[in-house]
């Protein structure tokens, strides 16, 4: 049976090698925080971090991914709210519907992790997740927003 | 307005919550009067604490849940709602939390919490005045129960922050320590309703109550619900509207892995039900299906485009709005200007595709679905389940995006409920995969319009005949819902009056409407008919503005004299984008103004179009009156977010016809704007007060006409198709 790693933990995947990340994370683990949007790699809902990358895991089947890849969903962000995007988006009250922002965040993180102090034309490249509710600028506040409570803590 | 005095009658009530939902309200029966004295021991909350009346429930620690009717699918109507109630209950706002009671639950108590349609921006304006009088009732429970304890007068005490006081002895208590004895009492004859000037907590900018699980993955949409024993469902339905299922091959894909069974699903549609919708999903891709296509199968764009131009020449058409004698006063005009206009179909496109769980048995039919409007959700599911409506229930959950798909049609829930009948016992989710989602959509219906407008020798507008000629939204959804078939709602924005008024005086006015309905079912797509209706009118005033040689704004504000809330945010927008100066190298502006959903909107945008024709659109002012602002940085989140839809709109939506079905498929071919395409938008509310206006849709109608405005300000070019993708605006084309 396929191993893989998520959040972390490494778990016994009982699925076929074809299956999609996405599918495995929210059928066979119940991790339903990744969503399925567009199953074809455009809209961004399923994005979670695959070894330090932003993917979408719609099409990452799971035989490309070996025991040991780190996979980082939205479940594994931090235990309370607390990782800088949450607090960032909890102040700036940045989700309306909210199916796209699990996607919309974890492609965040995916910026900051290699650019913490992004410009706007960053995070217009690095954040190409749709969001039809049309939260972009609320999300771009708060990536900015993130990145200075990222800086914050870091000091600290 | 001042205090507002209240009756607690029980008809009072149930007249009133009818009437709101007029235009999409359901043929649902209204129970007779039933009178103050509601049955006791009072029904219990979700948590097995009794409620002080339906829309409020105090535990002991005094957690306050208020209760919910309409949906909350990203538009804030939650909180918005809550903190109606709330204000005048005179709780603690931190100790609030949220449920939905049920549409059962509601036939069940003749429909005490009133519509739960989550349509037309009537979350808020529709239901403000009984949910405050629910909140007040309440507290006047609360307090009288702690004047019982006290043995005062209950006038003498009064609530504040969940806290009641008796004010001449200073003793306190709090809701939760009295909220079981106000369950057992009668709700007082009258409640008197705070004057607006008094508002705590309406007005006030606070966050969110959904926001925590919305960060963390702990949201449970519709497409997420997991229960015991659950099967998974993918459907394909014919793709040609109105075709049919003529036969499929099962035992080519029964024994791939996880698959239980494959059902025909209404006479439409083939659905495969596995373990997990992968598994069903790859089964239905890989299964055999032979469609009876029907009559519609040449139906095209073309052939669609041959019967609006049809009827943008017929003699015959709908009368919508008139006033002098327009086609008179076109012959003694010194200049007539002439412009067809069209708007295509396009698709809600929710980011969550349309889904429902379902379980049946013999007896009883239950249905967890993420919908705008709960009541006609389980009025689809005892239809689909065969079953008298008490024998069903819907349990809602929030929406992964609503925009009106989930409203009016429960499609998904027809097909769940088909689907679990043969499966009995077994509850199955059905979720829809994109692909489907996009090609069996209810539509964003497809017009032309043809403006002719006359100017006297002095440049003023002195007559102009609007001639739509298109589709039907009534029509297609519900023939019962017009007036003596006419879609009134087709002149959306053009109309007379204060809902959905024209913003212009023109003094020889003609509007109509050719009706005609090509075989794509259409739908209430946020904003519905104003779309395209304030883009025909918004960018046909801007050419008459250029072809009188005024100034865009001069012109409107000469013909909005009689309408002055329609120009005080026009005035608004251009004052705070600086209208008339410079908005910098190679940027113009283009205004946009209307009135829907009783609000009055208006855009002003500042783009610019390079020399290799791509279209930058820097900034946006937009200004909104609703009237009353209940939660005014929820009121920016929505006209910033409009602005999305409309953009979006405008540039890429489009769903093309061929062969009888829709061409676009996913996102791909039916793109929406990214981030990097998304204008600074700077909003103003301003809200005048003494009416209450919708938010989540006027907005989105004044995008599209404002950039439209810009363009041609920048390049000449005057755009009447969308979207742009089509649009060549190279400096050499």
């Amino acid at each position: 049976m396929p191993k893989i790693t998520v959040n972390g933990k490494q778990v016994s995947v009982d699925a076929e090698a074809d299956m999609p990340l996405l599918w495995v994370l929210r059928e066979k683990l119940g991790l339903t925080g990744s969503k399925y949007g567009c199953g074809i790699g455009i809209c961004g809902a399923c994005t979670v971090m695959v070894d330090g990358q932003a993917v979408r895991s719609c099409v990452v089947p799971l035989s490309s991914l070996s025991e040991t890849t780190p996979i980082v969903t939205i479940e594994g962000l931090s235990s309370d709210n607390n990782h800088p995007l949450q607090q960032a988006w909890k102040q700036l009250d940045v989700p309306q519907c909210g199916y796209c922002q699990p996607g919309m965040i974890m492609s965040a993180v995916a910026l900051l992790k290699d650019n913490p102090n992004p410009s706007d034309d960053d995070i217009d490249a690095g954040v190409t997740n749709i969001c039809r509710c049309g939260t972009f600028n609320r999300v771009r506040a708060g990536i900015h927003l993130a990145a200075q409570i990222g800086k914050r803590g870091r000091s600290e | 307005m001042s205090k507002q005095r209240i009756n607690v009658s029980r008809r009072e009530f149930l007249i009133q919550s009818a009437a709101v939902g007029a235009g999409l309200s359901l043929g649902l029966y209204l129970p007779g009067c039933s009178d103050n004295a509601a049955p006791k021991p009072a029904p219990l909350s979700e948590s097995g604490i009794p409620e002080v009346n339906a829309w409020v429930v105090i535990e002991p620690d005094d957690t306050v849940i208020i209760r919910i009717a309409r949906s909350e699918m990203g538009q804030g109507t939650l909180t918005g709602l809550a903190q109606m109630v709330a204000e005048e209950l005179e709780c603690d706002w931190s100790k609030v939390r949220t449920e939905y009671p049920t549409p059962g639950q509601s036939l069940q108590r003749d429909r005490v919490w009133g519509s739960f349609s989550t349509g037309g921006s009537q979350g808020i304006r529709g239901s403000h005045l009984y949910v405050r009088k629910g909140g007040a009732v309440a507290r006047e429970m609360l307090i009288q129960a702690a004047a019982e304890q006290w043995q005062v007068a209950a006038d003498e005490c009064i609530a504040k922050n969940s806290v009641i006081t008796h004010t001449p002895s200073g003793q306190t208590t709090t809701f939760g320590k009295v909220a079981s004895a106000a369950a057992e009492l009668f709700p007082p004859e009258h409640v008197d309703l705070k004057d607006p000037k008094d508002w705590q907590l309406i007005g006030k900018p606070v966050k969110r109550l959904d926001t925590d699980d919305k960060l963390n993955g702990k949201q449970v949409f519709g497409a997420d619900l997991v229960l015991p024993d659950m099967l998974n469902a993918d459907i394909k339905a014919c793709p040609v509207f109105g075709g049919k299922v003529k036969s499929f091959d099962a035992s080519k894909v029964s024994a791939m892995p996880g698959v239980r069974k494959v059902v025909k699903v209404n006479d439409d549609a083939v659905a495969v039900i596995a373990d997990t919708w992968w598994h069903a999903h790859q089964a239905l891709n890989a299964l055999p299906i032979t469609w009876d296509k029907g009559d519609n199968a040449n139906v095209s764009s073309a052939s669609i485009d041959a019967m609006l131009n049809e009827g943008l020449q017929a003699k015959k058409a709908f009368l919508g709005n008139e006033n002098g004698n327009a086609r008179k006063a076109m012959q003694d005009a010194a200049k007539v200007v002439e412009a067809t206009y069209h708007y295509p179909y396009q698709n809600h496109a929710t980011m969550e595709p349309m889904n429902a769980t379902a379980r049946w048995t013999p007896e009883r039919c239950e249905v967890w679905c993420p919908t705008q409007n709960g009541e006609a959700a389980l009025e689809a599911a005892a239809e689909a389940a065969g079953l008298p409506i008490n024998k069903c229930e819907v349990y809602k959950i929030h929406l992964g995006g609503g925009f009106g798909r989930r409203g009016a049609f429960h499609d998904f829930v027809t097909q769940a409920v088909a689907i679990a009948k043969q499966m009995p016992g077994t509850p199955v989710k059905l979720l829809w995969s994109r692909e489907e989602d996009m090609q069996h959509g209810h539509y964003h219906p497809i017009t032309k319009c043809k403006l002719t407008g006359g100017l006297d020798k002095n440049g003023e507008l002195q007559s102009l005949h609007v001639r739509i000629s298109g589709q039907s939204i009534l029509a297609g959804v519900n023939p019962n819902w017009m007036d003596n078939g006419v879609d009134m709602f087709t002149f959306q924005g053009m109309l007379p009056g204060e809902e959905h008024g024209i913003s212009y005086s023109v003094p020889n006015l003609l509007v109509e409407h050719a009706m005609r309905n090509p075989p794509v079912p259409p739908g209430f797509w946020r904003g519905v008919n104003i779309n395209q209706n304030a883009i025909y009118m918004e960018c046909f005033i801007d050419e008459l503005a250029h072809a009188a040689g005024q100034d865009p704004l001069a012109f409107r504000r000469k013909l909005m004299k009689d309408h002055p809330k329609n120009l005080a945010v026009l005035n608004a927008v251009a004052e705070k984008a600086g209208w008339g100066t410079d908005a910098g190298e190679g940027i113009f502006r283009g205004l946009a103004v209307c009135n829907a959903f009783a609000a009055y909107v208006a855009a002003c945008a500042e783009v610019s179009v390079n020399s290799d024709g791509q279209i930058k659109i820097h900034r946006i002012v937009a200004a909104t009156d609703p009237g009353y602002a209940v939660n005014p940085q929820q009121i920016e989140a929505q006209v910033e977010g409009s602005f999305v839809f409309g953009l979006s709109a405008l540039l890429y939506g489009e769903c093309t016809i061929k062969n009888g079905g829709v061409e676009q498929t996913n996102f791909n071919n039916y793109p929406s704007m990214l981030m990097k395409e998304m204008p600074k938008v700077e909003v103003i509310v301003m809200p005048s007060g003494g009416f209450w206006g919708g938010i989540g849709e006027p907005t989105v109608a004044v995008a599209a006409p404002a950039v439209l405005n810009a363009i041609y300000a920048a390049t000449g070019k005057r755009i009447r198709q969308i979207p742009l993708k089509h649009v060549d605006l190279k400096a050499t084309a």
